[in-house]
């Protein structure tokens, strides 16, 4: 990161004119990696929990995710970055097969959990989206108590036998999300009236009532102040012992506070993977560099 | 000169105005139009205004005290003995002489035919005078305003105000209107309490608006007592909203959440020409169709139904309904957040319970507001009822028996001739009150409910 140059850049037009010339890159910004683009860096882990095999998105004809591979490996954060529209949100919710929703979508290509796909027939949507969590950009609590905001899916999955088995499993759950101490008092009241951060957390406290093993976080913090997000930041650091996070990010500085590695996405293409720090000392791909060093993006 | 002649020249000096506006406009800058505080076309407007509405406004006050003024001058003139009789034969009189001024006149009194070309004339006379009263208006209002024309007049605001002025005044006209309508039907109820205590009408069981106009006629007991209309009323509409709450509910459901998107563009606006059925053709469907239908199941199963029966006049009203349900409630569906169902899928729960838990609860208070909106509307229909529920006014829980409802019975408490002060034809009034109150807390409960549901999610 070289952010003082940037800011120069940005205070002294004369020097933004001859800037562009000086650097010429050699990919641009608005232009997708050329045809058959591969991969730099190593997509593959050792202890791989899901995998991502030649995976193609279409929006009708957009082909929105092109031929990515990548795998997420076991109790690891990996971010995935990128500028808006390179279809980061898009493959995180391949993951969790959230596309179904959208009726124009269509996903090829192979991907598992665990070694099973998760596109096969017999899977049971349901099932797998209680072993793969989501955290969304805005918290949407549901216009419940605090309760039965977390209390929604071991419900809906029969998770619990008994009440007391069902205020255990909230409370655990909120302790989880580092929420506990503060709601302890008002769980009967709705989970709308919390701050931002508050419902952020809370979601995540949803998410992990239904026991997943991976969790999925659509750019969480992009619409909470420093303080909750540096909350949810350790957070997350907390969770990895327990799950497998994919996190995607608009903020650099937090992809490598919390991943251990990183993705970047290009209009559709997987550019580049490898560990974060690699990523943000020593980019391989020159789109990598671009996006990093906030030439464009 | 003919009115409309006169109306047509004023708004063509007004064009006229507009032009020689702008041009003043410029001119006076030479051309530069930027040198000027507004666009030359508010300069023209403005002219255009000070010409016409003056004008305008002088007319219709001319023509509003013209017919009055006339007659006093035409009834000055008619011989003594006419002259000097009580006020309704004079008022026959003066209604003789309009008729022969409209030609349209029966009698052929040579007095009358008199006075009526003495009336025309003195309306030619009137409305010459007016024209050049208005033209005179027409040229000094614009040329006033032409001369004050120069760059830095400030044309747009003076425009900007009498735009909003005019808007003030249309939206004074639905405002008032409403509040003449209330008025006079309470004063009219208030006249009906002066005969019939309140608490009879309010709390009475038997409904027989038969007065007697003299006093040894029979079969008139002149009860005005309100609960079995209204009891037929509640009757009704419950049956209506049965049908039409969950058909409203289901289909909006369908087209909100499961219908692709194809299914929709065609399915709701087919809903909604439910809507636009004339409630007439309602009507007679329910009288003609759907109440012998049903007479002949019931005698089928046993049952003694009767030809107009509540139960027919209120399913097909819950079919008429159905549409205001089912678009009001796709709306507040429609308006709960994708995030929000979003954030259930993704916990794994499928569409049938994210509807449940998740669409239902949030919608809910919309949908609440939508279906009093629909039973208010039910209330007040009119048609349906008049043709399909009978007009006996029995105090019964029985749908399948004929029962009468308030609307029904306020049409033919004045249909045909009436006298307008005996209490049948004011007991209409109060009935009309009664109806107008319902709906109108019905109304405010919905609004009500409708907004707080709206600020939930903005
Ligand atoms: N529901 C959708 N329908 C059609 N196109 C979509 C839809 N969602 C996303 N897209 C398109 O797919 C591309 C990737 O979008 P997205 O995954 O949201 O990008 P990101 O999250 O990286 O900003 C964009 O060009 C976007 O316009
Ligand atoms: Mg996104």
């Amino acid at each position: 990161m070289n952010q003082p140059n940037t800011l120069t850049r940005i205070e002294d037009p004369a020097m933004a004119e001859i800037q562009p010339q000086q650097a010429q890159p050699t990919f641009s910004a608005t232009e997708p990696a050329p045809e058959g683009h591969r991969t730099v860096g190593k997509i593959t882990v050792d202890n791989p929990k899901m995998s991502a095999r030649d995976v193609n998105v279409y929006y009708g004809e957009k082909h929105a995710i092109k031929h990515v591979e990548l795998d997420i490996g076991t109790n690891e954060v990996i971010a995935l970055i990128g500028p808006s529209g390179c279809g980061k949100s898009t493959f995180l919710r391949t993951l969790n097969r959230m596309n179904d929703t959208i009726d124009i979508c269509r996903v090829t290509g192979n991907i598992s959990l665990d070694g099973q796909d998760i596109y096969d027939r017999r899977l049971d949507v349901v099932q797998l989206r209680a072993r793969v969590g989501m955290v969304f950009q805005k918290p949407n609590p549901f216009p419940k108590s605090i309760f039965d905001n977390v209390a929604y899916g071991p419900k809906i999955h029969g998770m619990t036998s008994s009440r007391a088995e069902l205020e255990d499993l909230v409370r655990w759950s909120l302790e989880k999300a580092g929420l506990w101490h503060e709601v302890k008092d008002r769980l009967e009241q709705p989970g709308t009236g919390l701050s931002g951060g508050q419902q952020q957390r809370l979601c995540i406290a949803r998410a992990i009532a239904v026991s997943p093993e991976v969790i999925l976080m659509d750019e969480p913090c992009s619409a909470l102040d420093p303080i909750a997000t540096a909350k949810i930041e350790e957070l997350i650091d907390e969770l990895r012992e327990n799950y497998s996070i994919v996190i995607v990010t608009h903020s650099m500085q937090q992809a490598a506070r919390v991943s251990q590695r990183t993705a970047y996405f290009h209009l559709g293409d997987l550019i580049e993977v490898g560990e974060t720090e690699q990523i943000f000392t020593n980019p391989e791909h020159k789109l990598t560099e671009g996006y990093i060093t906030g030439r464009f993006g | 000169m003919n009115l409309s002649v006169v109306l047509t020249a004023v708004l063509g000096l007004a064009a006229l105005a507009y032009h020689f506006g702008r041009r003043r406009a410029f001119a006076v800058v030479s051309g530069r139009v930027r040198d000027l505080h507004s666009l030359p076309s508010y300069y023209g407007m403005h002219t255009a205004l000070w010409c016409g509405v003056p004008a305008l406004i002088v007319m219709s006050l001319w023509l509003a005290f013209e017919p009055s003024i006339m007659t006093n001058l035409v009834v000055e003139r008619l011989p003594e003995a006419m002259r000097h009789v009580p006020e309704s034969q004079l008022n026959l009189v003066i209604n003789d002489i309009r008729n022969a001024v409209n030609g349209t006149m029966t009698g052929n009194d040579p007095a009358i035919r008199e006075a009526a070309d003495y009336y025309l004339q003195l309306r030619t006379v009137s409305h010459a005078a007016m024209a050049v009263v208005l033209f005179a208006l027409c040229a000094a209002g614009g040329s006033w305003a032409w001369k004050r024309i120069a760059p830095d007049f400030r044309a747009r605001n003076r425009v900007e105000k009498s735009m909003s002025v005019l808007l003030i005044l249309c939206s004074m006209v639905a405002v008032f209107t409403t509040i003449g309508i209330v008025l006079s039907v309470l004063f009219e109820s208030l006249r009906f309490f002066q005969q019939i205590p309140l608490t009879d009408f309010l709390f009475g069981l038997e409904w027989s608006p038969q007065t007697a106009m003299r006093a040894d006629q029979v079969g008139a007991s002149g009860a005005f007592g309100m609960i079995p209309l209204l009891t037929g009323t509640l009757l009704v509409s419950g049956i209506a909203m049965l049908v039409a709450v969950p058909l409203g509910l289901m289909s909006a459901l369908y087209l909100s959440e499961y219908a692709p998107s194809r299914v929709r563009t065609f399915g709701k606006p087919l809903l909604e020409v439910l809507a636009g059925i004339p409630t007439v053709v309602y009507g007679f469907f329910a009288a003609i169709t759907v109440a012998p239908f049903l007479r002949d199941l019931g005698a089928s199963v046993g049952l003694q139904v009767a030809s107009e029966s509540a139960l027919a006049a209120g399913a097909v009203m819950g079919i008429m309904i159905i549409p205001f349900v089912s678009s009001l409630s796709d709306d507040v569906i429609n308006a709960v957040p994708q995030a929000m169902r979003d954030g259930s899928y993704a916990l794994g729960a499928t569409k049938s319970e994210t509807i449940k838990n998740v669409v239902l609860p949030a919608a809910l208070p919309g949908i609440v507001g939508s279906v009093l909106l629909a039973i208010s509307r039910a209330i007040g229909e009119t048609m349906i009822v008049v043709m399909a529920a009978g007009l006996s006014a029995k105090l019964t829980a029985n749908p399948l028996e004929a029962v009468t409802t308030v609307t029904v019975q306020i049409v033919t408490l004045l249909v045909g001739d009436q006298e307008f002060d005996s209490p049948k034809t004011l007991a209409a009034f109060a009935l009309g009150l009664v109806l107008f109150l319902i709906t109108l807390v019905l109304n405010i409960i919905a609004l009500h409910v409708v907004r707080k549901y709206r600020e939930q999610y903005e």
